[in-house]
């Protein structure tokens, strides 16, 4: 099967151009626009694990070597599309408007880390696997019974596939044809079950025949390729013609989480074929005229500067509200509820 | 005893209704009312549903409105959660609660912690119904009466109707609520009895429950297709002299503490019934909160008439595991002679 689902590049690992279609739609603007992205999220999972390790944030789920997926693949969103992600997609929702420090509060427990932007419709992370395929393709069927043109994404790993809600979502996004876009980061492991191991067939991409969508299979290091097909994607479901599946090949960096040691379950031998997404990048704009020294370290600057202050300001944010444990569980809180509450709040001396 | 609100047209006529029917007049009148409604389920569009609850609803509101899905339980559940995120108002139907199990994940994850999640962003304002109980002779696992597993789940609330009148009054309120509710329909009573139901917009409030007979020497709460089988048993006693109360919890969470505490303090004894398992039954809870609220009023240990921790046996055994009047009777002595 893999002959028919050839991964699809735009550049290769040098950084030099391999489907010409595209080099017309390629300017400076896209190309910095990518780039930044992918910086400003790196450094941000960076600091992640660092604070992690240095006991001010809790568990962590890193992306690293998946920038150019999460990236490529947010920036094809427009505004008013709808974005379920998992525990490690913070990189595409923080590329589609979520924010720093929202996000840091996320893994340091806070609930108000679930937080989005008003003008946008990002759902709370995923933690179960694969159960929010389902709720993209609901989501993105009230958008096609309202008769507007948004569209919705579910972002998954490759585990998420042997999951029942992967083939419930898909089959009822195809048979409803729903705008939807399925956008699996296959980055080889499912915890320490290495994808050989995770289904019998050879790509992900194929699993759309089952279900009368396109399936691409892409290279996920490639920004380009995430960023054009994804766009693709989203025209084919914002003009009529149903959900895509996307298999983008990616390769994670480093461990599962925090709580995690790759080193027991993997060899580097893999990790080879994989070129780091930003030195792709970076190797393409030097081939064709685009990398600029000055403006790279005013990216830097920026964006550590962003990191700094999205620190700040999650150690510096208020205390959380007892009151919270309670408070969103019903629209109107039930009498054994409040009385729960009542006196929780007299122990804890709240009252 | 606790008043029940409830609000109806006074104008309108009321005709004679089976609880089925009540359900799809509840259904047909929301899908007239909010376009928001949509209805979605296994065979409920051109079938009308195995139990007929949908019966001519596709034919009036098309197949966008009252919608057959593919033959998947997270499926429905799972994408209704995105339409109801979505401003639409999903009414989804799982054939028997029995097959609700492929789904729980979803209502366990989601449906109910939304809200919490999102410290209210995005909330799911829908509606599962399910039919469920023992002593219709269905085949195996369609006979589950499994209540507990969803009043054990915050962010959901769980209403289970006895009688027509309830049955629309509660739907509505349901498919009303701005937070998910299952409505347990108990399959046994779809055609046992026929009462006089507005056909007009009414709601009975999730919350409360409903004295359905008065007495004085011991309370019986139930709820379902328990409440008849309370009423026969109160029929009994009371031919050996002794005076029951029967309450219809009627919403099993949030569960209507008050109105189980006031009986219990006039009659001082009580008997839960319920058909599902024992252990770890609701029961248990109801025990609790006599314990909390009239523990100095009680003159025998409540007794509690159920299922069995069997698996609901194939139906040439069912009616041993299923509370008859008769063993109820047992408990009720049992508690006046303690």
């Amino acid at each position: 099967m893999e002959q028919y689902y050839p991964v699809k590049r735009v550049i290769d690992d040098k950084g030099f151009f391999v489907d010409a279609e595209y080099e017309k739609q390629i300017d400076e603007q896209l190309v910095k626009k990518l780039y930044s992205h992918m910086y400003r999220i790196r450094t941000f999972d960076r600091k992640a694990i660092n604070l992690q390790r240095q006991g001010r944030l809790g568990t962590y789920a890193p992306f690293e070597g998946q920038e150019a997926a999460q990236v490529g693949s947010a920036l094809a969103l427009n505004d008013n599309d709808w974005v379920f992600p998992t525990y490690r997609d913070h990189g595409a929702t923080l590329t589609f408007g979520k924010s720093m420090a929202t996000t840091f509060l996320y893994w340091n427990g806070r609930v108000e880390g679930c937080l989005t932007p008003a003008d946008r419709q990002i759902f709370p992370p995923a933690v179960p696997i694969a159960t929010q395929l389902p709720h993209a393709a609901g989501a993105a069927w009230a958008e096609k019974k309202k008769g507007t043109k948004n569209a919705a994404i579910a972002y998954f790993g490759d585990g998420a596939t042997s999951e029942g809600d992967f083939h419930e979502g898909l089959n009822f996004a195809s048979v409803f044809k729903v705008p939807v876009v399925f956008f699996n980061q296959n980055n080889g492991y499912a915890i320490s079950v290495p994808i050989e191991k995770q289904m019998n067939s050879k790509t992900i991409a194929q699993k759309s025949v089952a279900y009368g969508m396109p399936g691409i299979r892409l290279d996920g290091n490639d920004c380009f390729a995430v960023y054009f097909e994804t766009k693709k994607a989203f025209n084919h479901a914002r003009s009529g013609n149903g959900p895509t599946l996307i298999e983008a090949v990616t390769w994670r960096k480093g461990a599962h989480t925090t709580a995690d040691d790759p080193s027991k379950y993997r060899t580097e031998e893999r990790a080879k074929d994989f070129v780091d997404p930003l030195l792709r990048l970076e190797l393409f704009m030097k081939n064709y005229g685009y990398w600029d020294d000055a403006w790279m370290q005013s990216i830097q600057e920026k964006t550590t500067r962003e990191v700094e202050e999205a620190v700040e300001e999650m150690e510096k944010f208020p205390p959380p509200n007892v009151e919270d444990v309670f408070d969103h569980v019903y629209a109107e809180m039930p009498a054994q509820l409040a009385k729960q509450k009542e006196a929780y709040l007299a122990h804890v001396g709240r009252k | 005893m606790t008043q029940v609100k409830e609000t109806h047209q006074k104008s309108e006529t009321a005709k004679q209704m089976t609880l089925i029917q009540a359900i799809n007049d509840a259904m047909r009148l929301m899908l007239e009312e909010d376009d928001r409604t949509v209805i979605l389920g296994e065979d409920i569009g051109k079938n009308g549903g195995v139990f007929r609850a949908t019966e001519g609803l596709q034919e009036a509101f098309g197949e966008d409105r009252v919608i057959d899905t593919p033959l998947s339980e997270a499926g429905i559940i799972g994408t209704s959660i995105g339409l109801a995120v979505n401003g639409f108002r999903p009414v989804a139907e799982i054939q028997f609660l029995g097959f609700i199990y492929p789904a729980y994940e979803q209502i366990m994850t989601h449906v109910s912690r939304i809200r919490m999640r999102s410290m209210s962003r995005f909330t799911v304002p829908m509606v599962i119904r399910a039919p469920y109980g023992a002593g219709i002779r269905a085949p195996e696992i369609h006979s589950d009466s499994t209540e507990s597993l969803f009043t054990h789940m915050p962010g959901l609330k769980v209403v289970c109707p006895s009688s027509p009148y309830d049955a629309k009054g509660l739907l509505i309120a349901a498919m009303e609520d701005p937070d998910p509710v299952l409505v347990l329909e108990p399959m046994k009573n779809y055609r046992s009895k026929r009462e006089e139901v507005p056909v007009g917009k009414y709601t009975v409030e999730i919350g409360k429950g409903k004295l359905v007979r008065e007495g004085t020497d011991v309370t019986l709460i139930a709820w379902g297709a328990m409440v008849s089988i309370a009423e026969k048993a109160a029929e009994q006693a009371e031919k050996k002299g002794i005076s029951c109360e029967i309450i219809d919890l009627r919403t099993l969470y949030p569960i209507d503490s008050e109105i189980i505490a006031e009986s219990v303090k006039k009659t001082t004894r009580a008997v839960i019934i319920h058909e599902a398992h024992h252990t770890g039954g609701l029961g248990n809870d109801i025990i609790s909160i006599i314990n909390d609220t009239a523990f100095l009023y009680l003159r025998a240990p409540i007794e509690r008439i159920t299922g069995f921790d069997v698996p609901v046996p194939f139906f040439s055994l069912e009616e041993h595991y299923l509370p008859t009047p008769a063993r109820v009777v047992e408990g009720i002595e049992k508690v006046l002679h303690f």
